[in-house]
Parts: structure tokens; C-alpha cells; sequence
């Protein structure tokens, strides 16, 4: 059963049980510190494929097909199938799933994608609309770049604060019932824009949702960061991360102990040359799936908070001068 | 978390590293006085070799641009620029590179509507606005009746 | 002694770009067109040739001294052909500079691959 809890959170008593997950990624991913524990990587981030945009859908298609395999499912199985990421018509999800003739909801929310799409795959599940979802996100360095900023091969200096979209993505797959780790609360987040404009900035521009969906989940379940083994947001970097605890340090609330950024765990900043960290759907959707729900069954944590975090801007807002609007939607997950 | 845009702003400054602009130029500097005495150097092989010298600043040109197509397509031009920043912005070798990264890039999308519209995605602002000051300062020459 | 001038000056001058986009978050694009307009207007005022005079490559490969040149070239076309010149002297002056890259910009493209970043 849903239930509404305090201003905007949701508590689901039951609760769908997360019975598989899968990573896939490519080759700085691959030489970060999360690169073992990746279930694919490829070196070439091609993937076999001619363009990038279809590199991405060949990632996406790679790792639905691994979480199935994983858990001896037949595509069948699963009745709807929650995507997104981050380029024009979300193609990569449209092109990388076409083949599976599952159910496609198709979905935008910037790099908060995996966070929205285990959202809701989770609440179908709860709800009784079904009784298997799968919720997808991917992101690649190249299609990115060539969508959002300049071509590959221009010479450009990147800021300090700039982050480097991973190349990747996650699949998980939520079922009623069974043995597995359980989604108890979810909370979707509000837009927030405190008028951030540097597109080379997009941890500060998050940090703002990111402290208010926090805060409202704290509120709304009468809980403190303590209260939980790890904190982890989706991509705000070295910068977002230190505004989030100074943010929401002005409502005395202490993040800093329990915080994990999935940004800062994805790729090494002092050998990696990623500046602020990693950034993109690729980055909160490989971390959860490829480090944190594998910590999870191997019982070194049990009870977790995933808040992807999404800079909701397009290359046209950016032109016209706009800021960039923030959202953070989170997910309450604890071992069974 | 009441906080406005601008004090938001002091707190995200203060967060927020600076270009390392010592280290960067640095890096402009050496790498842009190298395109440049490289430069030189053709210019005094081509006069050298008995090109006029007007003639031998445009075969300079004309090298420059061929030596930063041929970076960019083999993908090492970007990585010298990581370094050298304006250093190989600046010269007319960053020109090139404006031209010829986004042909290679948006090739994917077919030759007419992604090699050839995009090639000029970057650089044609440069031809627009330095052709028309040009063209308005050849008319105030002409006006003011300075020729 | 020319080489040193052409670095020092070229030097320089690329460091001025460098502080503008460290100091302005102006975007590469605005740099250049910055360069090429303000080598536009020093031309015509006189200022830039003198530079090219010293320094040779140093002043004449940066795009400042693309605009120079347009410039002079344009100055050239009008003394020549009145204002009609103002029209044809300033692509006349670039062309070598422009066909070139748009030459090698469809070759390379026709050859190469996009690459990955590293």
C-alpha cells in the first residue's frame, strides 16, 4: 500500500524488492575505482557501434539484458519498462530498447533519471499496476558533449568545475515480493533555480534541490542522517557536495558523515582527469547498480538513501541566457 | 534553507576553484610563442624559397591550417589545447580547429546537412562579424573621402 | 632574432586570450570573434601594422592579425575600385586563410574518425 507522508514523501509499506540490477560501462569508468565491479565494461566506447547516440542505446540495450540474465528472467517477465537519459526525444532509450517488446515509459529528468524511473517502476509495483518493472538511465561522455557543449575534437580548456558525464548506464529490476532489497520511501523533488547561468557548473546549480528534497524527506519521516549508512546523491561533484552541507547546515542538519556522492566514487579525480567529478544519468544509474546495491547484498549496508540529482537545462535555455533549474528526487532502500 | 540568489551566489564563489590562470598562461604563452615561431620559420622558408612576401604570409596561412586539420582529425589537437588553452585558440591554427571538429563530428549526420552546415558551427561567427567590420571600415574610408 | 620576437609577441598576445576566458567565462567563440574584430579595428586605425612590422608571425598568425588583414586588404580594394571595394576587399584578403580551412576541414572529415576524449 502508498501512503502519503508529510508534504511530499511516500511510504511504501510493502515495499518491491529489488531482485536484479546491472551496470555497463566504458573505459574511464572501466580505470576508475568502481571499474571491477562494473558486470560489463568496454575499452572501446564505440560499443561496436557507428555513431555515439547508438553506442548509448547499445549500453542501454547491454544492460537491460544483463539484469534479466542475472536474474534467469525472460523479457516477458517484465511488464513495463521505465528509461531515460539525457539526449533530444531520448533517443537512446526509444532506439536501445526497441527490440525487447516491453511496455516503454519513457522518461526526462536530466541526470535525476535513475532516481525517477526506480520511482515509479516502484510505485507500479506497490500499487498492484504489475508485478515486474524494470527503470533504466544512461549517459555517454560523447553524445553529451556533442549535444550539450562542443565537438570532440575542438580544443577546449575545461573549468575546475566542470564534471565529466560518465559513459554508462544501470538497470534495475523491481518485482513484488522475493528476496532482495526493499524500496520503502520515495520522494520526488520540486524544481529549484537560486539563478545559477555557468553550464560549467552543474553541482551548484543541483546543490539547492538536492538540500530541499533532503530536508523535506527528514521532515516528512522524522528522521536524521544518522539514521541511515549511507546518503547518496546522484552527481553534484566536489562543488555540489560542499554547498549541500553548507545548505543544509543553515537548518542544522548534518549530512557530511553519511554523504557519498556517486560523482566523487565513479572515477578518481587525482588520476582521472574529470575536474569536479563525473556527472550524467550514466553516473547515479552505474553507481547504484555496480557499488551500492552489490554493498547492499553483501550486507555491508542496510539501510540507504539514493537521491539522483538533475540539472534540468537544455543547450537552448542555455543560449537564451536562462538559469539552470535543479531537481533532486530520492529513494528510501533498505536490505530486507 | 531560505537563501537568496545572490547570497547563494558569494556561497557558490566561495566553493567554487578558480582557473589555475598562472598555470594557464603559462601554457598560452609557450605553446602560442611556438605556433608563432613556427610560423616564422615558414614564413622565412617560403621568401627563402623566393615567395614574395605577402605571398609567403599567405602559404604560412595555408600550412598553419593544414598542420591543425590534420591534429584535429588524428584527435591530438584537443589534447595539446587542454594545455595550451588560448595558446592554440589564438592563432589562426584555432581557427582551423573551429572548422574542422565539427565536420568530423557531425559527419554522422550526412554530408550536407552535418559536414557542410556544421563546419562553419563554430568559425562562422569569425567570417560574419570580421568580414562586416572590415566592410564598414572600407565604406568610412570611402565617405570620409580618405582614399 | 625574428624567431624571438614572433614567440614573445605571439606569446603575449595569446595570454591576453587567456586571461579574457579565465577572468570573463567569454566562450572560445566570442574569443575569436573578439580577436578578429579587434584586429579589424586596429588595422584601420594604423596599429596593428606596425606590430606585424616587428613581429613578424608573432602578430600575423593570431587570428588578430587575420583581421588586420582583412582590413588592409580592404583599404587596397577600395583605393582601387571605390566602394565597391568595400564589399570584395574583405573575403579577397581572407580567402586563402577561409578556402583552406574549408578545404581541409571536408578532407579530414571525409578521412577521419571522431574520436573519444581521454
Amino acid at each position: 500500500m502508498i501512503e502519503k507522508v508529510g508534504k511530499s514523501t511516500l511510504a511504501l509499506s510493502e515495499g518491491p524488492t529489488i531482485q536484479s540490477y546491472a551496470a555497463v560501462g566504458g573505459k574511464k569508468e572501466q580505470e576508475g575505482p568502481l571499474g571491477r565491479e562494473f558486470d560489463f565494461t568496454d575499452t572501446d566506447t564505440t560499443f561496436g557501434e557507428k555513431t555515439w547516440e547508438k553506442a548509448e542505446s547499445a549500453i542501454q540495450k547491454k544492460a537491460v539484458t544483463l539484469a534479466l540474465e542475472k536474474a534467469k528472467l525472460d523479457k516477458k517477465e517484465v511488464e513495463y519498462i521505465f528509461a531515460g537519459d539525457l539526449l533530444n526525444q531520448c533517443i537512446a532509450s526509444s532506439f536501445g530498447l526497441r527490440e525487447f517488446g516491453i511496455p516503454l515509459v519513457g522518461l526526462y529528468g536530466a541526470c535525476s533519471t535513475m532516481a525517477e524511473s526506480l520511482s515509479l517502476a516502484s510505485i507500479f509495483i506497490e500499487s498492484g499496476c504489475a508485478a515486474r518493472c524494470a527503470a533504466v538511465a544512461s549517459s555517454h561522455f560523447c553524445t553529451a558533449e556533442r549535444q550539450y557543449r562542443l565537438p570532440l575534437a575542438y580544443g577546449g580548456q575545461r573549468t575546475p568545475t566542470a564534471q565529466w558525464t560518465a559513459t554508462g548506464g544501470g538497470c534495475v529490476v523491481v518485482q513484488k515480493g522475493g528476496a532482495g532489497p526493499r524500496v520503502r520511501h520515495i520522494t520526488f523533488g520540486k524544481i529549484v533555480d537560486l539563478g545559477i547561468t555557468d553550464a560549467n557548473n552543474m553541482g551548484a546549480a543541483m546543490a539547492p534541490a538536492a538540500a530541499d528534497t533532503l530536508k523535506n524527506y527528514f521532515e516528512d519521516t522524522g528522521t536524521t542522517p544518522g539514521d541511515y549508512d549511507l546518503i547518496a546523491t546522484g552527481d553534484l561533484g566536489q562543488v555540489g557536495s560542499e554547498l549541500l552541507y553548507e545548505l543544509l547546515g543553515m537548518d542544522k542538519i548534518h549530512l557530511q558523515p553519511r554523504h557519498k556522492d556517486c560523482g566523487l566514487l565513479l572515477f578518481d579525480r587525482q588520476t582521472q582527469d574529470v575536474h569536479a567529478g563525473a556527472s550524467g544519468c550514466g553516473c547515479s544509474a552505474t553507481v547504484l547498480c555496480a557499488h551500492i546495491l552489490r554493498q547492499m547484498a553483501a550486507g555491508k549496508l542496510r539501510d540507504i538513501l539514493f537521491m539522483a540529482t538533475g540539472a534540468l537545462l537544455s543547450p537552448t535555455s542555455s543560449a537564451q541566457g536562462e538559469s539552470i533549474p535543479g531537481i533532486a528526487h530520492l529513494v528510501h532502500i533498505t536490505a530486507e | 534553507m531560505h537563501i537568496s540568489d545572490m547570497e547563494y551566489d558569494k556561497m557558490v564563489k566561495k566553493y567554487s576553484p578558480n582557473s589555475p590562470i598562472f598555470k594557464n598562461c603559462l601554457g598560452a604563452f609557450f605553446i602560442g610563442g611556438a605556433i608563432c615561431t613556427l610560423g616564422q620559420g615558414l614564413i622565412n622558408l617560403y621568401s627563402y624559397l623566393g615567395a614574395s612576401k605577402l605571398d609567403a604570409a599567405t602559404l604560412t596561412s595555408v600550412t598553419l591550417v593544414f598542420l591543425s586539420a590534420l591534429l584535429t582529425g588524428l584527435g591530438l589537437y584537443d589534447d595539446i589545447a587542454k594545455v595550451a588553452g588560448a595558446g592554440t585558440l589564438v592563432p589562426i591554427t584555432g581557427f582551423a580547429n573551429a572548422v574542422v571538429s565539427p565536420a568530423l563530428e557531425f559527419k554522422a549526420e550526412g554530408y550536407v546537412l552535418g559536414l557542410g552546415a556544421k563546419l562553419f558551427v563554430i568559425s562562422g561567427p569569425v567570417i560574419v562579424y570580421g568580414a562586416c567590420a572590415a566592410v564598414l571600415y572600407g565604406a568610412i574610408v570611402f565617405v570620409m573621402g580618405l582614399v | 632574432m625574428d624567431y624571438l620576437k614572433a614567440f614573445i609577441v605571439g606569446g603575449i598576445i595569446c595570454v591576453i586570450g587567456q586571461i579574457l576566458i579565465d577572468k570573463t567565462k567569454l566562450t572560445p567563440a566570442r574569443i575569436l570573434v573578439g580577436y578578429v574584430v579587434a584586429g579589424v579595428v586596429l588595422g584601420a586605425l594604423g596599429l596593428y601594422q606596425p606590430l606585424v612590422d616587428f613581429a613578424g608571425a608573432g602578430a600575423s598568425v593570431p587570428l588578430s592579425g587575420f583581421g588586420n588583414l582583412l582590413a588592409k586588404g580592404t583599404l587596397q580594394a577600395v583605393q582601387k575600385d571605390g566602394l565597391l571595394g568595400a564589399l570584395t576587399g574583405p573575403l579577397t584578403a581572407g580567402a586563402a586563410g577561409i578556402t583552406a580551412a574549408v578545404l581541409f576541414g571536408l578532407l579530414v572529415a571525409l578521412i577521419f574518425k571522431p574520436k573519444d576524449k581521454s
